[in-house]
């Protein structure tokens, strides 16, 4: 079943055109990963899929639900991590997980239930009445995750889930993020080729709001005749792509 | 069940934040203690405690416009905003949100500053509670202003607009500190035509057992705050459908 599907996706923002006619579909529990360099438009197309800006032009769908006409339905069934940390610094992680469920409509009973059952899943018991403020880059990082997947998401948006955490830190992360995979269909945008190689089913890469090449990694190397990922991504961005 | 998950988040955050909450009541009580110290050395109408009372409740409630200011400025410049605007909640969860926990810290901080003029000498009767039904207004008039200047400002801007020049007008401009007539001209036109004089008015009406003189003053302050809520809630939410997060 596809969860995601984009046909001529546009934003422009005065005369800058940040995504150009993004067609993309993405099929349910895959793992999916947008690379690109700064201003490729990653960060673009995850504000419009989650309606969190309009599309100029083009739509998408998400589990059959419009981006721009069933804004509301589409937000009960997505979640996103964004690229800052965003929690509730003054709130506890227990308190910022109930408060998540909450504003997505359960009561407090359900709220608290599934807070404990994720301070369980995500190892966050030893630091569940710590403030958030308080904890570490990557604890705070891992909450936010966990703050994007309390409310149960059909679909789950990573904006650059370990920009700047340490190489344990982020480690620890892609263990997360593995253990959810088939489980929940993540789009997962990053910087880290590394991370895309590793976690992801397949790999779309933009430059200049086009997606330039879509494949598995393997497929990617083969298309770029490269044997190095990081070759091939290079290979795609600067030669403008190859065909898709 | 939405509006009030989120809106019990920023009753803790609010409360959480000791330096504001201590400021907030503490300045006020700091306030009506020393003038009224003033007023016992250096006998002055204007600070008899039955005057000053009303007029020291009605600039407390200044310190809530910074505390809602602040919070959505806050909130607005952190991707903690990127998290709420992309969950279900609707502009009318946030509006109802943010001012559902400033109702009633209000309320307390006006009931803080009668505790505290009780113990200086204020009588204890009916009319207290009658006025402070009457500040209500003026507490949703704060509120509006602290969610128009946290739409429009950043965090650091709000300390300035909410912080310094508003709890400047609501003090100079209200009749509390100096009988606004003793100035005149501009002065007490500009005073007249704002609602801090007005809220401060209909408050000592009421504490003075006035009810008729409640009104007009009292219309002026529920003016106030219905269009600046008004405004608020517009720019709230073209601020929330805008690209500009």
């Amino acid at each position: 079943m596809i969860a995601i599907q984009t046909e001529d996706l546009t934003k422009k923002y005065k005369e800058k055109i940040a995504v150009n006619s993004l067609n993309l579909t993405i099929e349910q529990g895959e793992l999916f990963a947008l690379l690109g360099v700064n201003g490729a438009g990653k960060s673009t197309t995850i504000k419009m899929l989650s309606c969190l800006t309009k599309p100029t032009n083009g739509e998408a769908l998400i589990l059959g639900n419009s981006i721009v006409l069933d804004a509301i339905k589409v937000k009960e069934i997505i979640n996103v991590s964004p690229q800052e940390t965003a929690i509730a610094r003054n709130l506890t992680v227990r308190e910022n997980l109930e408060l998540v469920k909450g504003i997505y409509g359960s009561d407090k009973k359900q709220s608290k239930q599934k807070a404990e059952e994720i301070i369980v899943d995500f190892g966050l018991s030893e630091i569940a009445c710590d403030k958030a403020k308080t904890l570490s880059g990557g604890w705070q990082r891992r909450l936010s995750i966990a703050m994007a997947l309390i409310s149960e998401p059909k679909i789950l948006f990573l904006d650059e889930p370990t920009l700047g955490l340490d190489v344990l830190a982020r480690r620890e992360l892609w263990r997360v993020i593995k253990q959810l995979k088939g489980k929940v269909t993540i789009i997962l945008t990053t910087h880290y080729l590394e991370e895309a190689e590793s976690l992801a089913d397949r790999i779309g890469v933009m430059a200049k709001g086009e997606l330039k090449a879509i494949g598995t990694a393997n497929e990617l190397m083969t298309e770029t005749q490269t044997t190095k990922f990081e070759d091939a991504f290079v290979e795609i961005v600067e030669q403008g792509g190859m065909q898709i | 069940m939405k509006t009030l998950a989120f809106a019990s988040r920023n009753r803790k955050e609010i409360l959480r934040d000791r330096l504001n909450l201590a400021f907030g009541i503490g300045f006020p009580v700091v306030l009506l203690l020393l003038l009224s110290a003033i007023q016992s050395s250096i006998p002055v109408e204007l600070f008899t405690i039955d005057r000053l009372t009303p007029g020291i409740a009605v600039f407390g409630l200044s310190f809530i416009s910074l505390f809602s200011g602040m919070l959505i400025a806050k909130d607005r410049t952190s991707s903690f905003m990127m998290r709420l605007f992309t969950s279900p909640l609707k502009s009318s969860d946030f509006i109802f949100g943010y001012t559902i926990p400033l109702l009633p810290m209000a309320v307390l901080q006006i009931a803080v500053s009668f505790a505290v003029a009780f113990l200086l000498g204020l009588t204890v009767n009916i009319n207290v509670l009658i006025t402070i039904i009457v500040l209500i207004p003026a507490a949703f008039l704060f509120i509006a202003i602290g969610l128009l200047c946290g739409s429009l400002f950043n965090d650091k801007q709000v300390g300035g607009v909410c912080g310094a020049l508003l709890t400047n007008l609501s003090a100079w401009l209200s009749g509390t500190w100096f009988d606004l007539d003793l100035v005149g001209g501009a002065f007490r036109k500009i005073a007249d035509a704002l609602p801090f004089v007005h809220a401060v008015r209909s408050g000592r009406a009421a504490l003075s057992g006035d009810y008729s003189s409640v009104f007009p003053d009292l219309w002026w302050v529920i003016g106030y705050a219905v269009v600046i809520m008004i405004i608020a809630i517009l720019v709230f939410t073209k601020k929330m459908n805008s690209d500009d997060l």
